[in-house]
């Protein structure tokens, strides 16, 4: 079964909770199919987004609009969208079959009709004959799979997510970040998911959407939020990094009085912070490869994590970075001068917003 | 996983064993002193009471008391007032005690809270003092007849008390609170998430509230109805001072044959009979229930 899907427009919507804003002034186009992730740290109002898209928040202002149809004072039982919940929320005075039939015995579908089709839906989720179980007997990741089921068995064209897959251990958690995935491909419904866990959103969506503080930081897709994030809030957000103040002007770019070299031109004169990740910076001679920016160090720790080790270096202005790397480094001790390499490609620079403001 | 061999005794075995036993003695220990409790208050002074009412006033064995019971009709009436009067109470207790306790389920807790001291008020108030209140409101030149009809709402005075009206607007003043306290516990309990999907799933709030708010404080609501019932059951006071000798219940019939003809047998059969027909009455309605409520629900 493959449902149909609506584009979401979302324009100047406005939450306050006395003086915070919950949402500020929110312009988002949600493309119809797309998978977009709602990203961003607890109290940015990425929850608060989702409850107005469902219904359940009334804004102070703004547009909601499913398709070309405004829905922003339509209750929530005449949206149909599709919502699973963070604690699941399934009934339990209900059946398994009951939960999932109940969205379509208020459609007013017939019997035999509901039967075939909650047991489709059960199919799609991978919990085929689960029908006749009590709520109560499920394990987290099944009861997980029948709020999905009951969301979906009435195909509505949007669904939406809020944080489904927190109160799951982390391997159950991944495995079922694959398998929405892989439902939402096959469904192909508008998806909008909320998450506070990076690596979740970098996992699963087309989009992703950074907010904080009731604004949009960055929307893009997962690999250019991580290799290009907008400015040091998203950079800090999604991945490790560290970042180091770098000056430009007259079309060079100068870090601890080195000149950088960058991939693209430069940008406009001013103070900008150079991102560090660790896994970009590699351990390299001090006479090594000259295509490389190259930093001084000091190493300060190494870590051993299996597959790799972790290096923590100080540079010359106090800045701790950590730089990945393989694990036959045991040479290298506490105190030793390292030269850390990073490709220009990888040079990101980031505006100052301190100096901006 | 290879077998241990069974001749091998595992290390500490009996030492553990002996734990457990200890915990277990624990644990008996513990509920020694509510048994003993039961047993005093309740086990003895119920065997005591069957046992006084088969005994014939020259104190041989005898069935004369429940036969009197069967031949004279006025028991029967007795025990039909009763069970009148404790169902129209319970009845009425549920439609006004549901509605007042989800509209305090909906308020924020702080504010709740103080609203249910007011539910409470009554319960820290002398039963007599309300009991008495109500007559003085109620009789025949009472505040509400005096006020209806200088309103010119009736012209003769209603009959409020001394009859069975007055008993049941007494008894539910007074069992009203046992009933709204089980019945907001549960509807706290209640996740709203579950009230929002019901919503997002398609149903309007009328249908949320009976498919899902009402099926799940059904708990708190059988619990509430059985206290009042069985409290209505056995109430003296209320009905004997608001009732006027008009309206006779099972107590005051016992409270009679103690009081005026000192024959404990006879109300010891009274009160052994409506033991039964309560139990019998209860273990039906929990039959009932249990296919009614949760019928599709699998034990948690």
């Amino acid at each position: 079964m493959r449902h149909a899907a609506l584009p979401i427009t979302i324009r100047q919507l406005t939450k306050r909770y006395g003086k915070a804003h919950a949402l500020d002034h929110i312009d988002l186009d949600i493309r119809s199919g797309e998978f977009l992730t709602l990203l961003g740290p607890s109290g940015s109002g990425k929850t608060t987004l989702l409850t107005v898209l469902a219904g359940f928040t009334r804004p102070d202002g703004g547009s909601v609009r499913f398709g070309d149809t405004e829905v922003i004072t339509t209750p929530p039982h005449k949206r149909d969208v599709g919502m699973v919940f963070q604690n699941y929320a399934l009934f339990p005075h209900m059946t398994v079959a009951g939960n999932v039939a109940f969205p379509l015995k208020l459609r007013g579908v017939a019997r035999d009709e509901i039967a075939r089709r909650v047991e489709q839906a059960l199919e799609t989720v991978r919990l085929g004959g689960y029908g006749p179980r009590g709520v109560h007997q499920l394990s987290g990741g099944q009861r997980q799979r029948v709020a999905l089921a009951r969301a979906i068995v009435f195909e509505p064209r949007i669904l939406l997510m809020d944080e489904p897959l927190s109160a799951l251990d982390k391997q159950l958690r991944e495995h079922m970040q694959i398998e929405l995935r892989q439902l939402h491909d096959q469904l192909g419904m508008t998806t909008v998911y909320v998450t506070h866990d990076q690596r979740e959103a970098l996992t699963m969506s087309d989009r992703i959407a950074v907010i904080s503080g009731g604004r949009i930081m960055q929307l893009d897709a997962p690999r250019a939020i991580y290799e290009r994030p907008a400015n040091r809030f998203v950079a800090e957000f999604i991945g490790e990094s560290a970042f180091v103040p770098v000056t430009v002007g007259g079309g060079s770019v100068v870090c601890g009085g080195r000149a950088l070299r960058m991939a693209a031109p430069p940008p406009a004169a001013g103070s900008r912070w150079l991102m560090l990740r660790p896994e970009l910076l590699q351990l390299v001679r001090a006479d090594a490869r000259s295509d490389l920016n190259l930093l001084d160090a000091t190493l300060v720790a190494v870590v051993y994590q299996g597959d790799s080790a972790l290096v923590q270096a100080r540079l010359a202005d106090g800045t701790l970075v950590g730089v990945r790397s393989g694990v036959d480094i045991g040479h290298l001790q506490r105190g030793d001068a390292v030269t850390l390499g990073l490709d220009p490609r990888h040079t990101c620079l980031l505006p100052d917003e301190a100096a901006a403001a | 996983m290879s077998a241990v061999p069974v001749s091998v005794p595992l290390p500490n075995d009996r030492a553990l064993r002996r734990d457990a036993l200890h915990e277990r003695l624990g644990l008996i220990g513990l509920v020694m002193p509510a048994f003993g409790l039961v047993l005093v208050t309740m086990l003895l002074p119920v065997g005591w009471l069957f046992y006084l009412s088969v005994l014939s006033d020259s104190g041989s064995f005898s069935l004369e008391h429940y036969r009197r019971m069967w031949e004279q009709p006025s028991y029967a009436r007795t025990f039909i007032t009763t069970f009148q009067v404790s169902l129209i109470t319970t009845a009425l207790c549920v439609l006004l005690g549901y509605p007042l306790a989800y509209f305090l389920s909906e308020l924020p807790k702080r504010v709740a809270n103080l609203c249910m001291i007011a539910v409470l008020l009554p319960l820290w108030t002398s039963l007599l003092v309300r009991t008495y209140a109500w007559l003085v409101l109620l009789q025949r030149r009472g505040l509400i007849n005096t006020w209806g009809m200088q309103l010119g709402w009736w012209d003769e005075p209603l009959p409020l008390v001394h009859n069975l009206t007055g008993t049941v607007i007494g008894t539910l003043h007074v069992m009203l609170p046992f009933l709204v306290l089980p019945v907001y516990a549960a509807m706290r309990a209640i996740d709203r998430d579950c009230i929002k999907a019901a919503a997002n799933l398609g149903a309007s709030p009328t249908r949320a509230f009976w498919l899902v708010f009402v099926p799940l404080s059904l708990p708190g609501l059988s619990s509430g109805v059985l206290i009042v019932f069985i409290l209505c059951l056995g109430f003296y006071v209320t009905p004997a001072v608001l009732g006027g000798g008009k309206v006779i219940m099972v107590s005051s019939r016992i409270a009679n044959d103690i009081e005026l003809f000192f024959n404990w047998g006879a109300a010891s059969a009274l009160g052994v009979v409506l033991l039964v027909l309560t139990g019998a009455l209860i273990l039906g309605a929990s039959r009932l229930a249990k296919v009614d409520a949760f019928g599709s629900r699998e034990a948690p």
